[in-house]
């Protein structure tokens, strides 16, 4: 299935950042929507601003526009703002994007975690991410990382509890 | 200097004032005089000066004083000045700030202009006397002094003087009669001519036409408002700015409601042809539009661009007109709507970026240029 660019993007506007303070923020709501789109259409986890702007999602070869390295920058830190994407570095050159925030990878994993009766049951990451049993799930194949962090914004939540086993983590959920 | 006496400030009961003007220094002679700048005013009884900042400093002349006075032009880095030469110092004078000059005239420079004005109520009040007919409270020392001698040679100097004065000032009279008189036919022709053009339109293109209405505006202006006749300040301005408001109603209703800032200078100095406005001047001027409730208005783009509209131009009109012309073209740049309109690019992007700021248009910054996009967003 091929990714399916919205309309924007074929849009010449799309890629200069707009002076006036409504136009910008529609803008930018279209830009921070393609990017998650993309990143999970491709299971992106990590963006190197430099590698960015070449990629696909800022640079339409089309219509021979892409978008500046500074409008990135705005769009970025748009998505952080929203709490889907984390720097990297100080220097602000890689970022996490989550196109699921943690919270609501919580919330898929406890939902499979009570229709499969797990409760109170502990499993290995592994299990959750890699397992026969969530082949069909959107979590298979998460990274380590989110997936800690979206068990991580549970236990908060007081519906789970990691634990560390011997060379792995596991998870108990209540 | 030695004929005037310290004075109060305060005018006598049957005294009025006729004039005043700021930005004036006085001259013994040639000499520059040791007082300040100042105000000098003209009543129908005396001439007055008082300094601009110590007010209690305020000296004057009764206008008896006076044989007679003539006009001295400006230059380079001189104000114009009028000379005033006065009869002997009466036995009876007051003190004053100079016991003794060797000089029988003072100067008034006018710093800030204002000297034809001033020369014209003086010369008025010359010729009336009015300080015969009503004489002030407090008797006036008269000009005639007792000192005989030289009174005479004064006198028959001052007479002969005054002979060639008044045959300089009707000749001079005469040329400006001859000049307005001439300037009236020229408009008269160019009028005829301009009726000519309308009867056969076919017959001359409308380059021509429009090359020929701007010969027309550029004698447009019979006597322009200038500091020379109107003074330095707010009141110059003002005058200006209602020449201004009556003169650009008809170029801007031609240019759709707007001029450029830039635009309206070159229009109006063409226009006078002589009496050129500096930029600071015809801003300043333009400024007041608003308060003097004239149906032209300044105004200022945010990009900082000034220009001249009519009051009743519509902006969302303008807006609206914007949206529609790229609408229909899919995007358009500054150039591609200023052709279109026939409006200058300047004018035309301050339009594109005005409805862009309501928010009907977005921007295509690329290496192609500015195009301006209908917003989709």
């Amino acid at each position: 299935m091929s990714f399916e660019w919205p309309w924007q993007y074929n849009f010449p506007p799309f890629f200069t950042l707009q002076p006036n303070a409504d136009t910008r923020q529609k803008q930018l709501a279209a830009w921070c929507s393609l990017t998650l789109s993309y990143c999970r259409h491709h299971k992106l986890y990590t963006l190197d601003v430099m590698e960015a702007q070449e990629s696909p999602i800022f640079n339409n070869k089309k219509i021979e526009r892409k978008l500046s390295m500074e409008a990135i920058q705005v769009v970025f830190e748009e998505l952080r703002k929203k709490g889907n994407l984390d720097w990297l570095d100080k220097n602000k050159s890689r970022c996490l994007v989550m196109w699921r925030r943690p919270e609501e990878w919580g919330k898929l994993i406890y939902q499979w975690v009570s229709r499969n009766g797990m409760v109170n049951t502990v499993c290995t990451l592994y299990e959750l991410s890699n397992g026969d049993d969530t082949e069909n799930e959107e979590f298979h194949g998460l990274e380590e990382w989110m997936l800690l962090r979206s068990l991580q914004a549970l236990q908060s939540e007081g519906k789970a509890e990691l634990i560390t086993m011997d060379d792995s983590k596991g998870v108990k959920f209540f | 200097m030695d004929r005037f006496s310290w004075a109060n400030g305060l005018l006598e009961i049957n005294e009025t004032l006729v004039i005043q003007q700021r930005g004036v220094r006085l001259y013994d002679g040639d000499d520059k005089a040791k007082l300040d700048v100042g105000v000098v005013l003209l009543t129908t009884h005396r001439l007055i000066w008082r300094d601009i900042k110590n007010h209690e400093c305020c000296i004057s002349m009764p206008l008896s004083q006076i044989i007679f006075f003539e006009e001295q032009a400006a230059g380079i880095g001189k104000s114009a000045k009028i000379v005033i030469h006065l009869h002997p110092v009466p036995a009876n004078k007051e003190p004053g700030p100079y016991q003794h000059s060797k000089f029988s005239y003072i100067k008034l420079s006018f710093k800030e202009h204002g000297q034809i004005e001033f020369f014209r109520r003086l010369s008025e009040e010359m010729t009336q006397r009015r300080w015969e007919n009503t004489p002030a409270s407090q008797p006036m020392p008269t000009g005639m002094g007792t000192q005989a001698g030289r009174t005479r040679a004064v006198g028959i100097v001052g007479i002969e003087r005054k002979i060639e004065e008044k045959r300089k000032e009707t000749d001079k009279n005469i040329s400006e009669v001859r000049i307005s008189l001439k300037a009236k036919e020229m408009v008269e022709v160019s009028r005829s001519i301009a009726n000519k053009i309308k009867d056969k339109q076919g017959d001359i293109t409308e380059d021509e036409t429009i090359r020929f209405k701007s010969y027309l505006l550029s004698m447009g202006i019979a006597n322009p408002v200038t500091r020379e006749t109107h003074g330095s300040g707010t009141h110059y301005h003002m005058q200006l700015a209602k020449q201004l408001g009556d003169m650009l109603q008809a170029p801007l209703e031609e240019r759709g409601g707007m001029m450029s800032l830039t635009e309206v200078y070159c229009l109006v100095n063409r226009a006078r042809g002589m009496e050129l406005l500096s930029p600071e001047d015809l801003l300043n001027a333009c400024k007041m539009f608003e308060s003097l409730k004239l149906p032209v208005r300044l105004r200022v783009f945010d990009s900082g661009v000034m220009v001249v509209q009519l009051q009743s131009h519509s902006e969302e009109e303008m807006i609206a007109s914007a949206l529609d012309n790229v609408s229909e073209k899919g995007s358009l740049t500054a150039e591609e709507f200023a052709k279109l309109l026939g409006l200058s690019v300047l004018l035309s992007k301050e339009r594109l970026l005005l409805a862009e700021k309501m928010g009907h248009l977005c921007r295509d910054d690329s290496v192609e240029g500015l195009r301006f996009y209908p917003n989709l967003f």
